[in-house]
C-alpha cells in the first residue's frame, strides 16, 4: 500500500469507534483532562523513586517550613516532605478511586443488566431496592459501612464505597439494557436459539460497552471525592497512611500559620477531578453524540 | 378537579413507598451496625465484665438479636430513638432537637445561596449563548463542580478570615457568621442549578410559543422572564430533592471546618465511637427529612407542569 492509499484508507475508513475516538480527538477540553491526568498519575506513581526524601522520615527540626529549594512544596510540622506525602497520597486517592471503580463496575453492570434483562416483576422488585438506598446521601451510608467494616484500612474503605457507587452504574446499565432487549436483532438471536447467557453476555453488553465506559470514567472522580470526604472526618484512611482528603483536613487545621499545608494537596486534588469529569464529559459527547447535555 | 386527583394520587403512592423504604433503612442499619466486630462498650482500658454486663444489660444488649430488633422497631414506631450510649442521660431525640437547628438554618442558607446564584446565572448564560460571558460563567460552573466544600472552606477561610479579616473564621452566634459557611456549602449547588437552568432555558427557546412571543415584538426580557422562565426552571425543581439529599451530607464536613454546632459532629462521633442509637437515629431521620423534601419537589413540579405523569 502506498503512504496515499493508506492516507485515503484512513480518512475514509469509518466505524463507530474511530468516529468516536475523532470526535475525542477534536474535544480540546478532553485532551488537556486526559493529558493532566496522565501526568498526575505518573508523578504519582514514579515521582517518589526520583526524590531523595522518603514519606515517613520525620525530622522535628525541619518542622513546618515553607516551599524551599530542598523541600519543594514545604514540610508538615512533623518535617516530612510534603511533595513526597502529597504524591503518595494521590496514589492512595487514585488506587482507591481505580479498586472502588471497578468494584461498582462489576456489581453495578450485573446487577442492572440482570434487572433491565429479566423485566417485569423481578426488574421492579430489584429496582426498588436500589431506589431504597438511593434515598440516602452515599456518604451517610459510606460511613455506616465503615463502622460496619470497623477496622479502617484502605481495602474495606474502597470496599464500601464500591458498594455505594454501583447503584448508579446499575440504574445506568438497566435503563440501557431496557431499551436494547426490545431490539430486532435479540428477537433475532432468541429465535435462533440462544440461551439467556449467551444473548446477555454476546449480545447486549457489548453494546453497552460506550455507557460503560462513560460512566466509569465518571465514576472514579466521584469515588476518589467521597475516599476524600471521609478521610477529611477522620473516618477513612488513618495515620500514618494518607490519601489526599487527609492531607487536606491536616492542611486546614495549620491554614493559619503553614498555609501551604492546605494550598499544595487542594490544587492536586482539584486539578484531578477536574481533568477525569473532563474527559469523561468528552467521552460522553464522543460516543452518544445524540445525548449532547450542552 | 383533575388536578386535585392526580395530587391525590401522587401523595398517596408516594406515602405507600415511603413505609417499605423506611423499614428497608432501619433494618439494614440496624443489622449492619450489629455485624460490627466490638461493642459499644468496649473501652481501650477494659471495664471489669460485671460491670460491662451490667451496663449492656440496662440497654439491652445482652438479649439475642432478634428480640433486640423487635425492640427496636417497637420503640421506633412510638417515635423513640432510645439513649445514646455515649452521652449518659442523653436521648437521641434530644439531641436530635438540640443540634439540628443548626444544621437546617445552615441547609436552608446554602440552598438559598444555591438559587440566588444559579438561577440568574444559568438564565444569562443561555441568553447571551454563544458569548464569551457565557464561556465564562459555564467554567465558573464547572470549578464550582469541581472543588470540594472542604477545599472551598478552609481557602475561603485563608482569603477571607485570616488575610483580609472580614469574617470570624470560626463560629455560629452571630449572622455574619452565616455567610461563608453557607456559601462552601451552596456553590456546589449553584453550578449545578447554574447548569440546569442554562440547559433548560436553551431547550425551552426552541419552542414555537417563544419564536411566536419574540415575533409579536416583545422585549427579549419579557420573553425570557414572562414566557420561557416557568418551563425553563423545570430542570431545577426536579433536582431540589437530590439537592436537599447533599445539603445534608455536605452540611456535615461543612460543619466540621467551621465548628457549627449541628448535627455533623453527633453522627461523626457516633460513627467512630459505636454510639449505634445515634447513627441509626441520624440515619433515619435524615432519610424521613429527604423523602419529605422529595415530595415537596413533586408537589411543585406538579403544580408547575401539570402535564408530568407520575409512574
Amino acid at each position: 500500500m502506498t503512504k496515499q492509499s493508506r492516507e485515503k484508507a484512513a480518512r475514509f475508513a469509518s466505524s463507530p469507534g474511530l468516529r468516536a475516538w475523532r470526535r475525542l480527538c477534536a474535544n480540546r477540553m478532553a485532551q488537556i483532562g486526559s493529558g493532566i491526568f496522565i501526568v498526575i498519575v505518573f508523578l504519582c506513581f514514579l515521582g517518589p523513586l526520583f526524590i531523595t526524601h522518603s514519606q515517613e522520615t520525620q525530622n522535628l527540626a525541619y518542622g513546618a517550613q515553607a516551599p524551599s529549594l530542598k523541600h519543594w512544596l514545604g514540610t508538615d510540622n512533623l518535617g516530612r516532605d510534603l511533595l513526597v506525602r502529597i504524591l503518595a497520597g494521590g496514589r492512595i486517592s487514585i488506587g482507591v478511586g481505580f479498586a472502588a471503580t471497578i468494584v461498582a463496575l462489576v456489581v453495578g453492570v450485573t446487577y442492572g443488566s440482570l434487572a433491565g434483562y429479566a423485566g417485569g416483576r423481578t426488574e421492579n422488585v430489584m429496582m426498588r431496592l436500589v431506589d431504597a438506598v438511593y434515598a440516602l446521601p452515599f456518604t451517610m451510608v459510606v460511613i455506616v459501612l465503615t463502622v460496619t467494616f470497623d477496622q479502617k484500612s484502605i481495602f474495606l474503605i474502597f470496599m464500601a464505597i464500591g458498594l455505594v457507587e454501583w447503584l448508579t452504574m446499575a440504574r445506568i446499565i438497566r435503563g440501557q439494557t431496557r431499551i436494547l432487549r426490545k431490539h430486532t436483532y435479540i428477537e433475532a438471536a432468541r429465535v435462533n436459539g440462544a440461551s439467556h447467557t449467551r444473548i446477555l453476555f454476546c449480545h447486549i453488553l457489548p453494546n453497552l460497552a460506550g455507557a460503560i465506559i462513560v460512566y466509569t470514567t465518571l465514576t472514579i472522580p466521584a469515588v476518589i471525592l467521597l475516599e476524600s470526604i471521609i478521610s477529611f472526618l477522620g473516618l477513612g484512611v488513618q495515620p500514618p497512611k494518607a490519601s489526599w482528603g487527609t492531607l487536606i483536613h491536616e492542611g486546614a487545621q495549620k491554614i493559619d500559620d503553614s498555609p501551604w499545608l492546605l494550598v499544595f494537596p487542594s490544587i492536586f486534588f482539584s486539578l484531578t477531578i477536574f481533568s477525569l469529569n473532563f474527559l469523561g464529559d468528552g467521552l460522553r459527547d464522543s460516543l452518544d453524540p445524540k445525548e449532547n447535555t450542552n | 378537579m383533575i388536578t386535585s386527583y392526580r395530587m391525590h394520587t401522587l401523595l398517596r403512592r408516594r406515602i405507600l413507598q415511603a413505609v417499605p423504604t423506611l423499614w428497608l433503612v432501619a433494618t439494614a442499619t440496624f443489622f449492619l451496625l450489629r455485624l460490627a466486630p466490638g461493642g459499644p462498650f468496649d473501652e481501650e482500658k477494659p471495664i471489669a465484665p460485671e460491670v460491662k454486663a451490667q451496663i449492656e444489660a440496662h440497654y439491652g444488649l445482652d438479649k439475642p438479636l432478634y428480640l433486640q430488633y423487635f425492640r427496636f422497631l417497637g420503640n421506633l414506631l412510638q417515635g423513640d430513638l432510645g439513649p445514646s450510649y455515649k452521652y449518659p442521660g442523653w436521648d437521641v431525640q434530644e439531641i436530635i432537637t438540640q443540634a439540628f437547628p443548626a444544621s437546617f438554618e445552615l441547609g436552608c442558607w446554602a440552598l438559598l445561596v444555591a438559587l440566588i446564584l444559579g438561577i440568574p446565572a444559568g438564565i444569562l448564560a443561555a441568553a447571551l449563548h454563544r458569548s464569551r460571558l457565557e464561556s465564562a460563567i459555564m467554567a465558573f460552573a464547572t470549578a464550582g463542580i469541581c472543588l470540594p466544600s472542604f477545599v472551598v472552606g478552609p481557602i475561603l477561610i485563608l482569603a477571607l478570615c485570616l488575610y483580609l479579616d472580614w469574617f470570624n473564621p470560626l463560629g455560629w452566634a452571630f449572622p455574619a457568621d452565616r455567610i461563608l459557611p453557607a456559601f462552601t456549602l451552596g456553590f456546589l449547588y449553584a453550578a449545578y442549578i447554574a447548569r440546569l437552568a442554562r440547559v433548560g432555558m436553551l431547550d425551552v427557546l426552541k419552542e414555537e410559543y417563544i419564536r411566536t412571543a419574540s415575533a409579536k415584538g416583545l422585549r427579549q426580557r419579557t420573553v425570557l422572564l414572562r414566557h420561557a422562565l416557568r418551563s425553563a426552571l423545570y430542570p431545577v425543581i426536579a433536582y431540589l430533592g437530590p439537592a436537599v439529599a447533599g445539603l445534608v451530607s455536605g452540611s456535615f464536613v461543612v460543619e466540621t471546618i467551621f465548628f457549627i454546632p449541628g448535627m455533623g459532629p453527633f453522627f461523626v462521633n457516633g460513627a467512630l465511637n459505636r454510639d449505634y442509637p445515634v447513627v441509626m437515629g441520624t440515619v433515619l431521620f435524615y432519610a424521613v427529612l429527604i423523602l419529605i423534601f422529595n415530595l415537596i419537589a413533586d408537589v411543585i413540579q406538579m403544580w408547575m407542569q401539570p402535564k408530568t405523569r407520575y409512574d
